[in-house]
């Protein structure tokens, strides 16, 4: 059994965490792109997602974690949904799914099950990480370094919820509803702004420089290296509340009203600081709904906009790739000009 | 032994102690294999590196496994998964296990590990982050243990052939054989027998927050911003315990952890530590960005002059110069077509279709369903006789698998070799900067990889390894100094070396200089008008039987007989850089704000 190192546990790294959460809270943000130096806890706060989010039932046996509380025109054949009788459901922990680098294209979108069709005769489709991250998240380390094609493909899939493969005779579509986290160093290469633009959060990580928090860091590391069960029981009562919250928040996020005026001024901020398309502002009041559920709160404020603006913006801003003004800084003038606290 | 008598030893003491803190470092990595990840060995094959790796699997218990992975390991043979010759043979799933889940619980050795493939890598770091391997493959789907440690090798030749930066990263021990001789090996003062024991004390030992503070602070102190590091150290320092036979880690473990642990990977001057504040970890992130970053608005005068410099550059370098360059267009005087947009190669998967060969699909090659069943066709109905039973439609054997041959576009790395020297400083460096930067942006539309070679007084200098990373290029390009003399042919050489390099690992390179020719340091480092460019033009003749595309960008004031001469010798493209009339730039530059 690996027992991975408790979310609540991570030392600061706010906004990479918040930005996680929001996405957890409502998938539909377009997942979150993390960029920073290396070791700064960003394949860390992902993996340990999965003890984090509260398990999802599914129907027993099904390769897309199917939800029992679909309809059967919702999946897709070999489901036990498909059948029409009831389904047996089982609980699973939150798929996170890894993406390694060299993964090729007919592993991710899945492909003909060759084995059967050879020695079976059998045309029957293997399904790829896009199938097993469904419903829950797909982790690509370095994607900046990925494929561009294949980084295209999973924007695709993750914005359409929905994984269409034409190919080798087949013809199959199946759910493909999870969260994109990408994450890179952007010393060894960067993304073009064009797959920049189609995530929908993203922070920016450093490792801490303050010493006490590294320390801190330290410390907590090595207790969890000692005693991993004790560490992370010594935690479990933070996660739960965390993992509470999230529930709730998910529940609720439907419901948190959006003022008209607060859409206004979302609308009104992005044109003003020139991030073109709708993408970001979209964004913007989703992740700024998020937040209000995630905080308990009935309607959004400029307060949750001011908050959000720099991770759902900062990456929309950059047109010349030799203009190194900093997005970050730009939107925080903005906020100071256009929202003052 | 501290730092401080490390500074006092002759070289041959020197060395001793080189080898006998690879052998620490070795015997510290067998107490605790998982928690200090790994070792990354420098050093060519050799007796010495032999020996080394003898005495350190002396250290490893014989009854956990030690596997070896070649850098041509196939996925399936690396994670497991099915057995495709043995499913088809037997008419039922066969399930392989990899050599990842195998290795659970001991170390894998990889050799060569500077040219080990992206995918492999990637495997080997999910399974050393999370311990475990997930076979999701064929109907199979298993998650096995894979706890693990690794000793790289690592025979790279200059500072830019490393090993992967994320196993780098992961190993707590940076161990470096190439200067030692046959004469310093010598036997380990740690015995195989120490570290079994060690091994069992290790999950006891304490770790006092005094040492973890400590620690901490050193590597702050040595400018090592990866925290994985610091806390490598620690498990250095609590497995040094272990084979002191102690329980709780004292101030020499932590000494010695920092020795082998974090100054391999200090970064030079220690950085000013930012004051404690009770807001840093709320504060957003530009915070620690580099500051200059953030004072882009302000006033400041330099940063003025290379926005002018730019904009110069820009209006007077002809549109489109690289791409021009890369369809073959700007090589003149050639009748070869391939010059420009990388070579093509071979690849198992993209590019366009080149053909059909026997093959087996799990080598990451494409099946071609049709032609595979084609060659099965044929020996049906004897196939049929030898197993009248099997309950398949179509008997097919892995001898038949065919597979899609494919041929993609190398890719191209652009290679600026910039002259820093006095003579074009003072005239020209500021643009031949804008130039440069100009080119990069082209180059990052491109998604071409680009390396920058400096040259002035009498070296020429890699100051940029090939890199997809603006953001660095342009940081190095701005912090080039200026001045001293032009050592021409040693400026060639270098771009050669550099150039085959690349080529080499299957990439296409591209020459583009910005100089204004004319050298005045020969090969040799003396000074010397006429002996430095006879030298240069024997350079740049080699550099012509070599076929590279060459672009030369003369930066002199006036085009010069000279540089021309320089540029047909390379057999380059010759453009001047015109001269940019400072009034008219400035009332440009004035007019736009």
């Amino acid at each position: 059994m690996v027992f991975p190192f408790p979310f609540s546990a991570i030392v600061g790294q706010n906004d990479m965490k918040q930005a996680l959460l929001l996405a957890a809270i409502d998938p539909s943000l377009g997942g979150v792109l993390v960029f920073g130096d290396r070791g700064s806890g960003k394949s860390t706060a992902v993996r340990a997602m999965a003890a984090l989010l509260p398990p999802m039932k599914v129907v027993a046996g099904c390769s897309y974690h199917c939800d029992p509380a679909w309809t059967a025109s919702q999946c897709v054949e070999g489901c036990g949904l498909r059948s029409g009788a009831k389904p047996k459901a089982e609980t699973v922990p939150v798929p996170i799914v890894d993406m390694p680098l060299g993964a090729t294209e007919d592993r991710v979108v899945g492909a003909l099950d060759i084995e059967k069709a050879l020695t079976q005769g059998e045309k029957s489709f293997e399904p790829g990480l896009l199938a097993r991250a469904n419903r829950g998240f797909l982790y690509i380390d370095e994607v900046n370094l990925l494929e561009d094609h294949l980084v295209d493909l999973l924007l695709d899939v993750a914005a359409s919820g929905e994984n269409v493969v034409e190919r080798e005779g087949l013809s199959i579509r199946h759910p493909a509803r999870f969260v994109l986290v990408g994450s890179g160093n952007p010393e060894e290469g960067e993304l073009r702004p064009q797959l920049l633009d189609r995530f929908g959060l993203s922070v920016e990580v450093s490792t801490p420089k303050d010493i006490k928090t590294r320390i801190e860091v330290l410390k907590r590391r090595d207790a969890y290296e000692q005693d991993r069960e004790g560490f992370i029981a010594e935690w479990q009562a933070e996660e739960e509340k965390t993992r509470k919250k999230i529930t709730s928040a998910k529940n609720r996020v439907a419901k948190v009203e959006v003022p008209d005026a607060i859409l206004e001024t979302a609308a009104e901020f992005c044109a003003h600081i020139g991030a073109d398309g709708l993408r970001g502002e979209l964004t913007l009041m989703r992740a700024s709904r998020a937040l209000a559920a995630y905080e308990g709160k009935k309607s959004v404020t400029v307060k949750h906009l001011r908050t959000i603006a720099p991770s759902a913006l900062r990456h929309r801003l950059r047109r010349d790739p030799l203009d190194e003004t900093g997005a970050t800084v730009r939107i925080e003038r903005a906020l100071d000009e256009m929202l003052p606290q | 032994m501290s730092d401080a008598d490390l500074t006092d030893l002759d070289e041959d003491e020197l060395r001793t102690v080189l080898w006998q803190d690879s052998l620490s470092a070795a015997a510290l990595y067998a107490v605790a294999p998982r928690a200090l990840g790994g070792i990354v060995v420098r050093g060519h094959a050799g007796p010495v590196r032999d020996a080394w790796l003898d005495k350190a699997k002396r250290f490893l218990p014989e009854d956990v496994p030690l596997r070896k992975i070649p850098g041509s390991i196939s996925d399936d043979r690396l994670l497991g998964g099915l057995d495709l010759s043995a499913t088809l043979s037997q008419g039922r799933a066969v399930a392989s296990t990899g050599l990842l889940s195998e290795a659970d619980g001991g170390t894998v050795v990889l050799p060569m590990a500077e040219r080990l493939a992206a995918r492999t890598t990637a495997h080997l770091l999910t399974a050393l982050d999370t311990g475990s391997v997930s076979v999701e493959r064929e109907g199979v789907s298993r998650k096995l243990p894979a706890r693990f440690g690794f000793i790289a090798l690592d025979e790279g030749i200059g500072p830019d052939e490393r090993p992967p930066s994320g196993l780098v990263d992961r190993a707590a021990f940076l161990i470096d054989l190439e200067n030692l001789r046959y004469g310093d090996i010598a036997d380990s003062l740690v015995s195989p027998e120490n570290v079994w024991e060690a091994r069992a004390l290790f999950p006891h030992v304490v770790l006092p927050d005094s040492i973890v503070e400590s620690l901490g602070h050193t590597a702050i102190a040595l400018s090592i911003p990866s925290l994985r590091i610091a806390i490598l150290a620690l498990a250095a320092a609590r497995a040094a315990a272990a084979l002191n036979g102690r329980t709780e880690v004292g101030p020499e473990e932590a000494q010695l952890a920092a020795r082998l642990v974090l100054l391999p990977r200090g970064q030079g001057m220690p950085e000013p530590p930012a004051p404690p504040d009770e807001e840093q970890e709320e504060a957003p992130p530009e915070d620690s960005q580099d500051p200059e970053q953030n004072q882009d608005d302000q006033k400041d005068p330099d940063k003025a002059e290379d926005d002018k410099v730019l904009e110069a550059a820009d209006a007077l370098l002809p549109d489109g110069l690289l791409r021009d360059l890369l369809m073959g267009r700007g090589a003149r005087n050639r009748a070869r077509s391939n010059a420009g947009a990388g070579q093509m190669r071979e690849s198992p998967r993209r590019g366009r279709p080149a053909g059909i060969r026997p093959g087996n699909p799990k080598a990451g090659y494409r099946l071609s369903l049709v032609d595979s069943l084609r060659t099965a066709a044929p020996w049906q109905p004897l196939r049929r006789r030898q197993r009248p039973d099997a309950p398949v439609a179509v008997h097919v054997r892995p001898e038949d698998f065919r597979v899609v041959r494919y041929k993609e576009q190398a890719q191209s790395v652009i290679l600026f070799i910039v002259d820093a020297s006095g003579s074009a400083a003072f005239q020209r460096l500021a643009e031949a900067k804008g130039a440069v930067e100009l080119l990069l942006a082209d180059c990052y539309v491109r998604r071409d990889r680009v390396a920058l070679i400096a040259f002035r007084g009498t070296l020429a200098e890699m100051i940029l390894p090939p890199t997809r990373s603006l953001t660095r290029a342009k940081r190095v390009l701005a912090d080039l100094p200026g001045g001293g003399g032009t050592p021409m042919a040693t400026a060639i050489d270098a771009a050669i070396g550099l150039a085959l390099d690349i080529r080499r690992r299957g990439e296409t390179p591209i020459l583009c200089f910005l100089t204004d020719g004319r050298a005045n340091i020969a090969r040799d480092g003396a000074p010397g008008r006429p002996q430095a460019k006879e030298d240069a033009l024997v350079s740049a003749r080699a550099l012509a039987a070599l076929e590279f595309t060459t672009l030369f960008i003369d930066t002199a004031p006036r085009p010069q007989d000279a540089a021309q001469a320089l540029a047909r010798a390379m057999d380059a493209r010759y453009l001047p850089l015109p001269v940019a009339d400072a009034k008219s730039v400035n009332t440009a530059v004035r007019a736009s704000l």
